[in-house]
């Protein structure tokens, strides 16, 4: 057993790789247990996640050295303090997403499991589904940069390919094309960034470029070379055009895990924000630039959504949206970072309530993609103007889909509330005018969620939806997941800020940390 | 001057790539320049390797005190090779599906997803 605990980190990318490659063999000779078989792998991909995030949270930082014996130091004693080995670092900010990443993960393949049952070309389906599981998992629990540009671009194909599965007479190909050339276009500046970096340390180790990063032109090329590129990922303003069209033509149970794949975009960029650069640079302007892109993202994601009449394309800019308090809310915290009275007053609950709703958006809008998928799948209708009436015959999902968008409104005591109030306090104290636009945009959210709540499931029965059942059991397991954390969250919101969201935001605000814990003080 | 060449390629490279990118409406196109904004970046990538007189980094039979050309950034060419591929491969098939369903290549012209 305890070989299996000492490899931690190998197992949570080797779990869903091995998984995925053996799938198709599966599918050919045994394809009756091919359903077993990807719950099972997703089960244990996700529970090595949860355990790894769990020995994060009660041991400290894991720093695990691939190819070492198990406990060696990350820079092997004859190599004179110089880490080459490749390493996953996992700190509280690493172990935070992987808990976010397995919770969504698993509970959508219960969902797709029966949402896919009709569908062909499974094996290579949940295949591509594994391995995008390992990409994201990967990106956020690397400790070298150009692991973490090949876990993206895996991330990256394996969405890409997913979002075109059905191809839906063209469209979904269209989508996924725009989705892969912005993201391939991002994937090589990052490389391109990563490039530069090592030209001047020699090194990939992030704690080591992290270690000597002084401010150099050279250094502020690939700043913002890295910023633009994981802004594209994560689809915040002004890359958010192919987000949308890429989120509306996936199945609707892998646009929830997509939401969590442009999220490890976002891990991407406060790692290299806080623990790459940190306070080697003038952090004012620098989180000024974030809280911009952040604001922007919030009300050009709600304007843009308010109009639309494809529901999942509606929900698509509402993620951009939303993604645009995260940025809010950890820009906050990176322009005071240099400030120590600002940062206890109110720095801390700025970048914890940004890291917060990171979770949070995983968990709401990842259930109101799926209640919507689940209305699709029983209607095949996207249009906003075609539904109607459908909770008289649809209940379960009607309720889910409203606790997911009373969630992403703000209102208690669902967990958006818990992680927007934070938001809405610190940046108040930081700058009012933005706290006053963060709630008007939470008021346009709720106002559009309202419209499409009414839409879809409020009024008479429509006599072509006479014939609509709920949706099966496992689909309903799915939601269920998600709506014990979404409600979870929300009725206990210090026990989550204090055991989850502190440890992270604190992994990130100490730069030195995450520099002590690979390097060990040397060098 | 010379030593300062590859990078003015690269330099070069990226422009028009990115030029390609942005500017063709053919999607073909669009993927041929992606797949130059790659040889770029390769490009850059091993030039930052190379020292002058180099030999290959073997350290078996080297002679001694020869420069070496750095090994890590010809692994990670080697890498982003196979990456480069596959995205490629699957944006090809992806423009193949469109021009199969809507008749066109025209970036312009594909404007389905709007409506």
């Amino acid at each position: 057993m305890n070989v299996l605990f000492d490899n931690l980190p190998a197992l949570l990318i080797a779990v869903p790789l091995f998984c995925a490659f053996l799938l198709p063999i599966i599918g050919r000779f045994l394809p009756q247990i091919r359903d077993a078989w990807i719950i099972c792998a997703s089960f244990a991909a996700s529970l090595i996640a949860v355990i790894t995030a769990f020995t994060v949270y009660t041991k400290g930082t894991i720093v695990y050295a691939f190819g070492a014996a198990a406990g060696s130091p990350a820079a092997p004693i004859d190599s004179g303090g110089i880490p080459f080995r490749i390493i996953f670092t996992i700190d509280g900010f690493g172990a935070f997403m992987l808990l976010s990443a397995a919770i969504v993960s698993f509970a959508v393949v219960l969902y797709l499991v029966s949402s896919q049952k009709e569908r062909s070309g499974k094996s290579e389906f949940y295949a591509l589904y594994l391995l995008l599981t390992a990409g994201i998992f990967g990106m956020v629990s690397t400790g070298d940069m150009f692991n973490f540009f090949v876990f993206l671009e895996i991330n990256s194909l394996a969405g890409a390919a997913l979002v075109s599965y059905h191809r839906r007479g063209g469209i979904a190909a269209e989508g996924a094309l725009k989705y892969l050339i912005v993201n391939t276009v991002g994937g090589l500046m990052v490389l391109f960034s990563i490039g530069l970096l090592y030209a001047q340390y020699n090194s990939l180790n992030m704690a080591v470029i992290a270690s000597q990063m002084t401010l150099s032109t050279l250094n502020i090329i690939a700043l913002v070379l890295f910023i633009t590129a994981l802004a594209m990922k994560a689809g915040s303003v002004p890359f958010h055009f192919a987000t949308p069209d890429a989120y509306s033509v996936a199945p609707s149970g892998i646009t929830a895990v997509m939401i969590v794949a442009s999220q490890a975009g976002l891990y991407g960029l406060f790692r290299i924000l806080f623990t790459l650069y940190g306070d080697t640079f003038n952090t004012v302007t620098l989180g000024w630039i974030i809280i911009v892109l952040g604001v922007l993202s919030m009300v050009i994601g709600v304007t843009m959504a308010i109009p639309q009449k494809d529901v999942k394309r509606l929900l698509a800019y509402h993620a951009v949206s939303q993604t645009g308090y995260m940025l809010l809310g950890v820009g906050v915290a990176l322009a005071v970072l240099g400030d120590p009275v600002a940062m206890a007053s109110y720095g801390q609950t700025a970048m914890e309530g940004g890291l917060f709703h990171i979770i949070n958006h995983a968990m709401y809008k990842g259930l109101l993609f799926l209640a919507v998928g689940a209305v699709i799948y029983r209607t095949g209708v996207w249009s906003l103007n075609k539904m109607g009436g459908l909770g008289h015959n649809m209940k379960w999902t009607m309720i889910f889909f409203l606790i997911g968008a009373l969630a992403i409104a703000g209102i208690p005591p669902f967990n958006g509330f818990a992680s927007k109030l934070m938001i809405y306090e610190s940046v108040f104290a930081f700058n009012p005018a933005l706290s006053i636009i963060a709630m008007v945009v939470s008021i346009l959210t709720l106002a559009s969620f309202m419209k499409v709540f009414h839409s879809m499931f409020m009024g008479p029965q429509l006599p072509e939806y006479a014939e609509v059942k709920e949706v099966p059991k496992l689909m309903i397991a799915g939601m269920v997941i998600l709506t014990i954390f979404v409600i979870g969250f929300g009725l206990f919101p210090d026990l989550v800020v204090n055991n989850l969201v502190a440890p992270a935001g604190d992994a990130l605000i100490n730069k030195g940390a995450y520099i002590t814990a690979v390097l060990g003080g040397g060098l | 001057m010379i030593a300062n060449l590859p990078f003015i390629a690269v330099a070069l490279l990226i422009g028009i790539a990115l030029a390609t990118i942005l500017l063709k409406k053919n999607m073909i196109k669009m993927v041929m320049g992606l797949a130059m904004l790659e040889g770029a970046v390769n490009l850059f990538l091993v030039t930052l390797g190379y020292r002058e007189n180099g030999i290959a980094p073997i350290f078996t039979n080297a002679p001694e005190g020869a420069d070496m050309v750095l090994p890590t950034v010809q692994a990670l060419t080697l890498t982003n090779i196979v990456i480069g591929v596959a995205t490629t491969a699957l944006m090809l098939v992806l423009v193949m599906v469109i021009y199969k369903k809507y008749g066109t290549v025209d970036a312009d012209k594909m404007r389905r997803l709007k409506e």
